[in-house]
């Protein structure tokens, strides 16, 4: 079957559109959430890239972006807080004919499952890992994360943070993650090619995408970052430069980056993984073990 | 099992780092080629280096369950062990030590010291594991045993080492024989043969071998002792068996990394101790909500927190029962050893997936790194396997589907990713029939209601499936020993010892946690003079649980929680000590210091 096409009957194959990648319900978030630009940009990207829904694996953790699955025509887990890498890993690995795309907030991500984002950057699972980043606990009622600025007064922080913000950019590219991104929900289309750019990516690309929280977190809104977000590819930023990947993550004030900042060829998980040689995913595979395969692991014990 | 014509106990005892494992090993194969059963303990410390490691290797005609009450053969490597278990041997038995080295202290009476010149018989002061080969040597004459079987054994341990290291240590061995023999007398017994040669397994290569042969294709851990055994063997054969085995950064990972696998289509399992275990809860409870199979192994070490990472308890039943919020189904299955523990592997996986729900086998450190005699022809690698209503084909015209179907049986046909015209979420979140959460927008006391209920009819008559518990001895015995897991083979034992001793006993021992034979149970307790329930924890862990599955009693509670196992003479003098009516509640004295 030609990427792209899905079967409608038997004798017809059809080009997918956006609307066909909606999921059975509407999305419960508030109204002017960020959350929305990006869901609409994955559908549309996924149509035309071709993805087929039944191909596919969204997986989110706990969150109001975590509620992402539910609005996505694919398959789709809605797991627990912070373990989206963990399932996904899991997912891809047990069937790596699978496109799996990763979607959460900066709490889930950064904070409360930070240890398995360490991890899977390194071991360059095949995935593409969208952050809905709105530097707030929003589903809690308006808490710090980890993306929180310094001095942010949230219900948590009264008196304001006194704790440094993660940088997911610099983290990820230590991490040894293959491809790192940053996009802005209100830049639908410079947001729409990262994320393609990000699915095509073969390793681990995770995209930090800004979604802001127009419900609890009313110093990063749209207008603080409309002046402020500048396209890495307007300036001729080189993605294969590390040091000038740092560099330009580094940055956080008048100017904020968007765009790719890193990306590196290196084999993925999947191309590593011996037991994968022969190529047939491990969910394809027939449980029962051969008589000669019996024989030799029994052999192995006299 | 038939009598036990032969019963023979050696043990090695030293620091870790002196070589204890080898002359093990090579000891253990040698009786097994012979065809005689073994079961052995290693007692050890969580240290590299240093510190006292004890290794029983019990040695019979018959079965063997448990490390018994004697020794016959000491080998002492140090001082140390020399000082720790002189004393303990009684008459007839033998203790084997470099004397140059070791000076043996006040021996029991008809105890024969078996000291030996080490330097001067190799002319070597350099090497200090010489003195183990030296010593199996001497073994070999004191056991009866002709030079050849250690000859072969040697070989066998060190051929890849190449053969000027086999000839080293062979001389170096032969030495020690010919001067046990014109210095020492053997056993009355030499050490017979049996009818066909055996293997041996650890219960933690069982496990793993027996999820390879249920079709285990991803295998993901964290090392943790005492279940990393698991990981080895899945890592050492996952390209035999075709298996996925992945390290993960923490058991929080391990658990959920374990859901994603299943949900994709792979029949998948986990293994930990009691602290990774508590990690992994939450996901337990995911894998519960989305109705994902996956089978989770805690290795029970003592507890509580990182408590006493080498020691045996059997103190996470609860943790077991209580895994992760809200109210969920679960199967629970403690094996009794190695064997069953393999077996168990193959009927978990099929229950866990007929039903979609998560599976617990809750083994310890006596079964996981207790090393068990087996005659391969027993290990049954291809079971059958029956993977439940699991979609893996499907086409776009197939019509609505609905993952979370409110069947009959509680079980809804499973989708697997990929599978064309089957697209659903599944959700931690409570859902209804196609997926939706009902969680947030679209609450619904009445669906909420329909889906607990829903899950729940998974259960339903769920014990016809699994053995009951079968009561061993005579019905009428004036005392009923109840265990449940890895104590059969110790209780077993003290019921003959028992019945020697004239008492009239009767022994059932308890498998199936989830489902529970509360019935049998029950019929069991009420026709029984005097019950006597014997753990390995403090609290009586299982005792609670029976109580409140049958709402009966039991007469007398027989408890061990000081890391070591039971041996069988010490159930037998808590019997005693319960029949004449000093006490209902026994905690037996661990003589040895290890």
């Amino acid at each position: 079957m030609a990427a792209g096409t899905t079967i409608i009957d038997d004798t017809k194959l059809v080009q997918l559109k956006a609307k066909d990648f909606k999921g059975k319900v509407e999305p419960d978030w508030c109204p002017g959430c960020g959350d929305f630009g990006v869901l609409a940009s994955l559908q549309k990207v996924a149509a035309e890239m071709g993805i087929q829904p039944h191909n596919t694996c969204v997986v989110s953790g706990i969150g109001c972006s975590s509620n992402f699955p539910g609005y996505f025509n694919s398959y789709g887990m809605h797991t627990l807080h912070g373990r989206i890498l963990a399932v996904a890993t899991g997912v891809k690995m047990a069937n790596h004919s699978l496109t799996v795309i990763g979607t959460g907030g900066d709490g889930d991500g950064y904070g409360i499952g930070g240890n398995h984002l360490t991890h899977t950057s390194r071991r360059n699972v095949d995935m593409t890992y969208l952050v809905l980043n709105n530097q707030i606990y929003g589903l809690t009622t308006g808490q710090v994360s980890p993306t929180s600025c310094t001095g942010m007064k949230t219900k948590s922080t009264p008196f304001g943070s006194v704790e440094t913000p993660v940088n997911p950019i610099t983290s990820s590219i230590m991490n040894g993650a293959t491809f790192v991104a940053r996009a802005f929900s209100g830049d639908p289309k410079h947001l729409q090619m990262v994320m393609t750019k990000a699915i095509e990516h073969k390793g681990f690309s995770i995209v930090d995408i800004f979604s802001p929280c127009v419900t609890f977190n009313h110093d990063n809104d749209y207008a603080f970052f409309r002046p402020r977000v500048k396209k890495l590819e307007d300036e001729g930023h080189d993605s294969g430069d590390w040091k000038a990947a740092c560099e330009k993550g580094l940055e956080w004030g008048d100017t904020i980056y968007t765009g790719v900042f890193y990306q590196v060829k290196r084999p993925s998980l999947d191309e590593l993984e011996p037991v994968l040689e022969d190529g047939t995913p491990m969910s394809a595979r027939s449980e029962a073990l051969t008589t000669e395969q019996s024989d030799r692991i029994l052999s192995r014990m006299m | 099992m038939g009598t036990r014509n032969f019963d023979f106990a050696l043990a090695i005892g030293g620091a870790a780092g002196q070589g204890i494992a080898t002359p093990g090993n090579i000891l253990a194969r040698s009786f097994v080629r012979r065809g005689l059963h073994l079961y052995a303990y290693n007692a050890y410390q969580s240290i590299i280096r240093g510190g006292h490691i004890f290794l029983t290797i019990r040695v019979s005609d018959q079965e063997v369950g448990d490390h018994g009450d004697k020794l016959d053969l000491l080998l002492a490597l140090n001082q140390d062990t020399m000082d720790r278990h002189l004393g303990l041997l009684g008459p007839g038995a033998r203790a084997v030590y470099n004397s140059d080295t070791i000076t043996p202290g006040e021996a029991g009476e008809g105890v024969q010291l078996c000291g030996l010149p080490v330097k001067e018989l190799t002319n070597n002061d350099r090497n200090k594991l010489v003195q183990n080969t030296v010593a199996l040597g001497a073994m070999m004459h004191l056991g009866g045993l002709d030079f050849k079987v250690l000859e072969n054994a040697l070989t066998l341990q060190f051929k890849r080492k190449g053969q000027e290291v086999v000839d080293q240590n062979v001389a170096v061995g032969r030495a020690g024989y010919d001067y046990a023999v014109a210095n020492f007398a053997a056993f009355p017994d030499a050490i017979p043969t049996g009818e066909t040669p055996l293997a041996v397994w650890t219960g933690n290569e069982a496990l793993a071998m027996g999820g390879a042969a249920a079709g285990c294709k991803f295998y993901c851990a964290y090392p943790m002792s005492p279940a990393t055994g698991v990981l080895h063997w899945m890592a050492k054969n996952a390209r035999e068996a075709g298996i996925m085995v992945r390290q993960v950064e923490d058991e929080i990972g391990v658990a959920n990394m374990a859901i994603g696998a299943a949900h994709a289509g792979c029949r998948t399992m986990c293994a930990t101790s009691g602290g990774g275990f508590a990690l992994m809860t939450e996901a337990i409870g995911a894998a519960a909500m989305m109705e994902v199979p996956v089978v989770f192994i805690n290795v029970q070490r003592a507890g509580p927190s990182t408590g006493v990472p080498t020691k045996t308890e059997q103190g996470d039943l609860w943790q077991m029962l209580g895994a992760s919020q809200g109210d969920f189904q679960r199967l629970i299955v403690a094996p009794y050893d190695a064997l069953d523990a393999f077996n168990t592997m193959a009927e978990v996986f099929n229950l866990t997936d007929k039903l979609q729900i998560p599976a617990m086998v809750l083994s310890d450190l006596l079964i996981s790194e207790g090393t068990f005699s087996v005659d391969p022809a027993k290990i049954n690698m291809q079971p059958t396997i029956d993977r439940g209503k699991l979609i893996r084909e499907g086409s776009a015209n197939g019509g609505e589907y609905k993952r979370y179907l409110h069947t009959d049986d509680g079980v809804a046909p499973r989708a697997i990713p990929g599978v064309e015209g089957h697209m659903h979420v599944v959700s931690t979140d409570e859902h209804d029939e196609d997926g939706i959460l009902i969680s947030d927008e679209f609450t619904n006391p009445h669906k909420r209601r329909k889906n607990v209920e829903r899950r729940d009819r998974k259960m339903g008559g769920l014990e016809k499936e699994v053995a009951a518990p079968e009561l061993e001895g005579p019905a009428d015995a004036d005392v009923t020993l109840i265990g449940f897991g890895s104590t059969i083979g110790v209780i077993r034992e003290a019921c003959d010892q028992l019945r020697d001793q004239g008492v009239s006993v009767n022994h059932f021992q308890v498998k199936w946690i989830v489902p529970f034979h509360a019935e049998a149970i029950s019929n069991v307790i009420k026709n029984a003079k005097r019950t006597i329930i014997v753990e390995n924890n403090h609290s009586g862990q299982f005792y609670r649980y029976m109580r409140s599955e049958t709402g009966l009693d039991v007469d007398g509670h027989i408890r061990k929680y000081d890391g070591e196992p039971f041996m069988p003479h010490h159930i037998v003098g808590c019997v005693q000590e319960q029949l004449a009516g000093e006490t209902t509640h026994s905690v037996p004295y661990q003589e040895i210091m290890v």
